[in-house]
């Protein structure tokens, strides 16, 4: 899994100082021709493909919202066209800033990421306004579904972090995730508590985890090929109980259950984004502590450091004293917990009953997000946000009134995630540098 | 990437008979090969391991069935009461199962004695009754190749990547891609008969073999690791057909219908054994493509770089291969298999486009390509083989009520457990083999564990035809070189003895006579003597 990796130091995790170097990289012109290129797509797609007369409504604030004064305004509405053209333009500025920086070797810093970021934002404001011109955006509503699509696939990037910063690949997220929605719904149908459930999904997909670990780290078989076959495991063995044991009987061992939604008052009532984070399940809470937590403990504590030198560089690692494969069991194990988690989410999470091969492609989305994520907990968090909101945003789109929006065919949005990924991993988007040794099995000498 | 699978392509070569069990023993040891060696190796064997996955695979899948199956649980209500109950509701519940599955793959015996009581009951005899009972019986066997065709030339593109050392997950989308083209000419253009199909054909190769260039040309390029690129490629084909099957360029007149319309009849493989069955040409095309894999590997140029890169990428570079231009053609030949596979479905099987054309068949296809270890005829018989177990497994699906998910399960762990040999050798007390510090023990191990499977394993050995050790192979240029460069490794004609699982190792034997079938081995440490 070698990305190309062009930075004459990789550091893997510390902020990037500001180095002023006196050569261009190579591929100094990749980013800015691609939002150059972006930009000019905006403008001529969303600026002149919306019509003139159309105009989108933003809804911000709703009715019941803690909102004094009507600070944030309800329903906006904005001439389509014009919105979009405004919005193109300042992409193009950005796109500009970031040309004139790239050739003349001016360090940004942490500004560059800012102006990309603002970018991203721009943009799909733009394309927000052109997809719905003629209708309404219901902010928060789309958040909320981002929210809730988003954290299965945060905790499958998660559990990839967590076992490729220590050197194993992990393609099994699919079926970890898989088995945890089996395990939530199996157990808590059987103990009739959503709460058992939530115990019961990290446990299942330890299953998939230990396999993961026993061939990949105990035998060393090629970790690509144990992950592949694992997530055929995963499908073939839940659909296996999916078809005898849960049709025969699924009052007992496949009920529709949903864990409590915990409503923090006052906070919940913000307008736009008070239900999308205080109003939510345990696991979503528990997805923004296990964030917070393993970026700590990744980056700050003797632990995280001794992960990253198994996954960078295992024999170093060894010759400290460091117990290689032992370490690589611990994070394939707790990963594949923490994926449990996200497969809860899918049933017992939004309180559907269990369904045949239900993950439906979403592990190897989360594979893309720890990617596009740059192994890095919150980069995998922002970059699972990103591939949920194109997915709310192909549900919203599908629900549109005839004759508004501009007719985007949902299985484009839908294979966007994946086109997003591949330029990632090409390094037009970014960068991405790999574990060193991910993949490579330890062998003590 | 170190792949497993690199190494043990020419273990897989057609007509690898014999190999030196252990060339790396001590010469020393030489008096002591009796009995205990010639257990060991085959406790080392392939043939044992592959055996003994399929035993822990269907015992899994056994178990599976019992937790699944009603009248099993019943029984277990009161186990303690009416313990033959259980035993017997859970021999009853296995057994169907399996005898299900080899009615639904291999042959119908009772639809064939059906058939044959009624031609009897309408006076005839003889051949006149053979004849279609025979026909009527073989058809779940012709129906197993017909659903491993496409599986096994998509297999032959696999092995093309794996061994040149890419991990090519894209099956899906190449397939896809594949079908989709040949698709599209299939039921779009009207050409004349034989014409139409091999311009259907040419398109499912082209269009494969761009698809799956792109990863080659993102790897070579950028860096892109393969395993990433293809799995969103993956993603990316299956929504761009479920798109094209919304407009009606490929639905035809019956938009609402996500499907095509059928693919014209001069476009269509020919049936190969009748109207009754589905079995078509392109059968021919997958052992042509089993064909076309051993010449590219091991006869061609081509090949030859691409198994250089796979094994060594920096070895092949210094020697003046472009590593680069190496991996775009090796993703666009397995690209072009895998879409020709593509196209073979649509043409012969399921003659229209649908959103789920590809179905399992690209994942199975890495399962297929890891078990037959990426060889022609391993390949060949893991295709027949895989193909049977989904055939059979749909069939006990409807007689039994067993899903057909059992399958994939019993599957996946075949493969795992053919991937982890030592595991394998674990779980049945032959771990000592390897554990390489410790001869003494290994032998002593050796001997005493063998005797509970000797006569299996030997029985195996002797049907399937002798084995290739690998391990031993893999360990060879090893022990030779810890002996001390200035000694060979034990008199000349040592090493070259085969001890294959064929049990006449007569130490006296002329090396001579069996070394022709592994050129390095044996050969390279007598070169050096002289």
């Amino acid at each position: 899994m070698s990305t190309l990796v062009q930075d004459p130091v990789p550091v893997a995790d510390a902020p990037v100082v500001p180095v002023r170097t006196s050569e261009r990289l190579r591929s100094w012109w990749h980013l800015p021709t691609a939002l150059t290129v972006l930009a000019l797509a905006a403008l001529l797609v969303f600026g002149l493909g919306s019509p003139a007369a159309d105009s989108t409504t933003f809804r911000l604030a709703a009715e019941g919202d803690l909102n004094p004064g009507g600070i944030v305004p309800g329903d906006v509405a904005i001439p389509a066209r014009v919105l979009a053209i405004v919005l193109a333009a300042l992409c193009l500025v950005i796109a500009g800033v970031l040309w004139w920086a790239s050739a003349t070797v001016t360090a940004l810093g942490r500004w560059r990421t800012a102006l990309v970021v603002v970018f991203g934002l721009l943009w799909v404001i733009a394309f927000l306004d052109w997809a719905f011109h003629g209708a309404t955006v219901d902010v928060g509503a789309m958040l909320q579904t981002m929210m809730v699509l988003a954290v299965p696939l945060a905790f499958g990037a998660l559990s990839g972090v967590l076992s490729e910063r220590s050197g194993v690949i992990n393609i099994a997220i699919e079926g970890q995730l898989l088995m945890g929605a089996f395990g939530a719904v199996l157990v808590g149908s059987m103990v009739g508590s959503p709460w058992a459930g939530l115990i019961a999904a990290p446990v299942m997909s330890l299953l998939i985890g230990v396999l993961l670990a026993l061939f990949a780290v105990g035998y060393r078989v090629q970790q690509i090929i144990v992950g592949v076959v694992l997530n055929v495991f995963a499908i073939g063995l839940t659909s296996f109980f999916f078809g005898t044991v849960m049709k025969q009987n699924p009052q007992m061992f496949n009920q529709p259950l949903r864990l409590p939604t915990l409503r923090i008052p006052l906070l919940a009532d913000l307008p736009v984004i008070g239900r999308v984070l205080f109003e939510q399940n345990i696991l979503v809470y528990l997805m923004w502590i296990i964030v917070a937590v393993l970026t700590v403990a990744l980056f700050r504590t003797r632990w995280g450091l001794r992960v990253r030198a198994v996954g960078e560089h295992p024999r170093a690692a060894d010759t400290v004293g460091i117990n290689v494969n032992g370490t690589r069991w611990g994070n394939v194990l707790l990963g594949s917990a923490v994926a449990g988690l996200g497969g809860a989410t899918l049933t017992i999470g939004t309180g559907v009953a269990f369904g045949e091969e239900m993950s439906a492609g979403k592990g190897y989305i989360a594979l893309a997000a720890m990617i596009l994520g740059r192994y890095h907990p919150v980069g995998a968090l922002a970059a699972a946000l990103l591939f949920a909101f194109t997915d709310a945003l192909q549900l919203r789109l599908g629900t549109l009134p005839t004759g508004s929006g501009a007719g985007i065919p949902s299985q484009f949005l839908l294979m966007l995630p994946y086109i997003v990924t591949l330029f990632a991993v090409a390094g037009v988007v970014g960068r991405v540098r790999v574990p060193a040794a991910d993949g490579v099995p330890y062998v003590k000498q | 990437m170190s792949a497993p699978t690199e190494g043990q392509a020419p273990a897989v070569a057609p007509g690898t008979a014999t190999q030196p069990g252990d060339p790396g023993t001590p010469g020393a040891e030489a008096a002591e090969r009796s009995a205990g060696s010639v257990l060991q190796s085959i406790a080392r064997s392939n043939v044992l391991v592959v055996v003994l996955a399929f035993v822990f695979a269907f015992v899994v899948g056994s178990v599976l069935i019992l937790v699944s199956d009603v009248d099993v649980r019943a029984a277990a209500g009161y186990f303690l009461s009416r313990p033959g109950d259980l035993i017997g509701a859970s021999w009853t519940a296995i057994t169907e199962a399996y005898a299900a599955m080899f009615r639904g793959a291999v042959f119908d015996l009772p639809g064939a004695r059906k058939v044959a009581d009624d031609i009897a009951e309408r006076g005839g005899s003889g051949l006149y009754l053979l004849g279609p009972a025979f026909l009527r019986g073989i058809k779940p066997l012709l129906e197993t190749l017909t659903v491993a065709t496409p599986l096994i030339i998509a297999s032959v593109g696999m092995a093309v990547s794996f061994r040149s050392g890419l991990f090519n997950i894209g099956g899906t989308g190449q397939l896809i891609v594949g079908a989709t083209a040949a698709g599209y000419v299939g039921f779009a253009i009207d050409l004349p008969v034989v014409i139409h199909l091999l311009v259907c054909i040419l398109a499912a190769i082209v269009a494969g073999g761009l698809y799956g260039g792109i990863a080659g040309f993102l790897k070579a390029r950028f860096g892109a690791s393969e395993v990433i690129t293809t799995i969103m490629l993956n993603w990316i084909a299956t929504y761009a057909l479920a798109f094209a099957l919304t407009t009606s360029a490929f639905t035809g007149a019956n938009k609402a219908q996500p499907t095509s319309p059928a693919i014209a009849g001069t476009a269509r493989l020919p049936l190969l054994a009748g109207d009754q069955y589905r079995l078509h040409l392109g059968l021919v095309i997958a052992l042509l493509a089993v064909v076309f894999l051993w010449w590219l590997m091991s006869r061609s140029t081509l090949g030859f770089r691409f198994r250089a890169v796979g094994s060594n990428p920096r070895a092949a570079e210094v020697a003046g291969i472009d590593v680069g231009r190496s991996a775009i053609g090796v993703m666009v030949v397995a690209g072009a298999l895998v879409g020709l596979a593509g196209g073979v479905h649509v043409l012969g099987t399921e003659q229209r486009l649908t959103g789920s054309i590809a179905g399992s068949i690209g994942f199975d296809a890495i399962t297929v390509a890891l078990l037959g270890r990426s060889g022609p005829v391993g390949i060949l018989l893991a295709g027949v083989l895989f193909a049977g177990l989904s055939t059979g497994g749909r069939f006990m699906e409807s007689a039994q009520g067993v899903p057909i998910d059992l399958v994939q399960v019993i599957q996946a762990l075949v493969v795992l457990f053919i991937a982890a040999p030592p595991l394998v050798r674990f779980l049945v007390g032959l771990g000592g083999v390897d554990r390489p510090r410790a001869p003494r023990r290994r032998t002593a191990t050796g001997a005493h564990a063998a005797p509970v499977l000797a006569a299996d394993a030997a029985a195996v050995a002797a049907a399937e035809g002798p084995a290739a050790p690998r391990e031993g192979a893999h360990r060879a240029p090893v022990e030779p070189a810890a002996d001390g460069g200035a000694q060979p490794p034990g008199p000349p004609g040592d090493p070259a003895e085969p001890v294959g699982p064929v049990d006449s190792a007569d130490p006296a034997d002329p090396a001579g006579t069996h070394s022709t079938v592994d050129p390095c081995g044996p050969d390279a440490p007598k070169g050096e003597n002289a």
